[in-house]
């Protein structure tokens, strides 16, 4: 007869697959949160390490270019009629992200005293402004790409490496807002639509879904300190 | 803080935040509009975006009202990018030092700007 595994109570455990799901769900709880969200912060965590490599690697590049890095400040400047003003584009996308972020909180908060409706249009209004920001973006690039001849490879106005690190970064951020949207708006209409409700009225998930909100905009503070303004 | 009921917390602290992001932003823009250059401005940029990404994690993402194996979880791990970036730092100086040892100094003449 086959040795039979016994707990630490004396609890007989399960074989075969049974077992290993058994066994790898056995752990004690580390974190008193809802396994959601501290799943969700060991997803931003790891998400941090890969926006880091990006921009350590962007350092490196910058550090040993040696032709002169192109001046962020008048690559990003736009002129309305007047004279360009500096990275004034970037200072509005950053606002707006910001602005989302306010709205996200304010959702979150919503979410907790179970005011579906408010939860729902703030949640909607974070999405919105999220997929502005997306736009602003896409005028970015299309500025950059299309009037100032900007490419991974090369660029007019001086180290190659510029155009690389500008889209790898700025890219992969803006495909964290666009995924964010999509997130956002499926909680949202799954707010409206009592989802959480049949499942008992639990809306830890909006918290769950701000916190991605907010590591996005998060990762734009360092993107504008670093990319932008230095 | 009542962990089972989630993150309740007066929406005065959430509006007060918000209002101080705007204002930290709008001080790091100025560093560029304004022009500064030098120690400064690489110290101001510094100091305000740890400024904003605090207030981000601490207030905003209630890292704040966390318990401290959570928090460590999450907040010491970052620690081993600073050794990725002071080991990057000595790499990209190297290979600007050998591009300059082989190559020369740069000859690159960025145009005018022409908007």
């Amino acid at each position: 007869m086959a040795e039979v595994a016994l707990t630490s109570h004396g609890d007989v455990l399960p074989g075969g697959t049974k077992g290993v799901v058994a066994d790898f769900s056995s752990d004690k709880q580390a974190f008193q949160v809802p396994w959601g969200k501290a799943m969700m912060w060991i997803f931003l965590l790891s998400d941090t390490f890969i926006f880091s490599c990006f921009l350590v690697s962007y350092m490196t590049v910058r550090m040993s270019a040696a032709d002169p890095w192109p001046f962020a400040s008048e690559v990003f400047a736009l002129s309305f009629g007047g004279d360009p003003i500096p990275l004034v584009l970037i200072a509005i996308m950053t606002f707006v992200l910001i602005t989302s972020s306010g709205t996200m909180a304010m959702a979150v908060n919503m979410g907790y005293r179970k005011d579906r409706v408010k939860t729902f249009w703030l949640m909607v209004a974070t999405a919105a402004l999220g997929a502005t920001f997306v736009s602003m973006q896409a005028f970015e690039w299309t500025k950059l790409i299309v009037d100032e001849g900007v490419r991974p490879w090369g660029n007019p106005m001086g180290a190659e490496q510029f155009g690389s690190s500008f889209f790898m970064i700025t890219g992969f951020h803006g495909m964290h807002v666009s995924a964010g949207v999509i997130y956002l708006l499926v909680v949202a209409f799954r707010v409206r639509s009592g989802f959480y409700e049949r499942r008992g009225g639990n809306y830890e998930i909006v918290e769950i879904a701000g916190l991605y909100w907010h590591f996005v905009d998060l990762v734009w503070v360092f993107i504008f300190a670093f990319f932008y303004l230095w | 803080m009542a962990h089972q009921e989630g993150q309740q917390h007066p929406l005065s602290i959430y509006f007060w935040i918000w209002g101080l992001l705007f204002v930290v932003s709008f001080f790091s823009y100025m560093v560029d509009y304004l022009n500064l250059q030098g120690a400064l401005r690489w110290t101001l940029i510094i100091v305000f975006m740890l400024v904003k990404a605090g207030f981000i994690v601490a207030i905003f993402m209630h890292m704040r009202w966390e318990r401290l194996a959570l928090k460590l979880a999450i907040l010491m791990p970052p620690i081993a990018i600073v050794v990725l970036i002071a080991l990057m730092s000595l790499e990209g100086d190297y290979t600007f030092l050998t591009r300059i040892e082989f190559f020369g100094e740069s000859d690159f003449v960025p145009p005018s700007p022409h908007h």
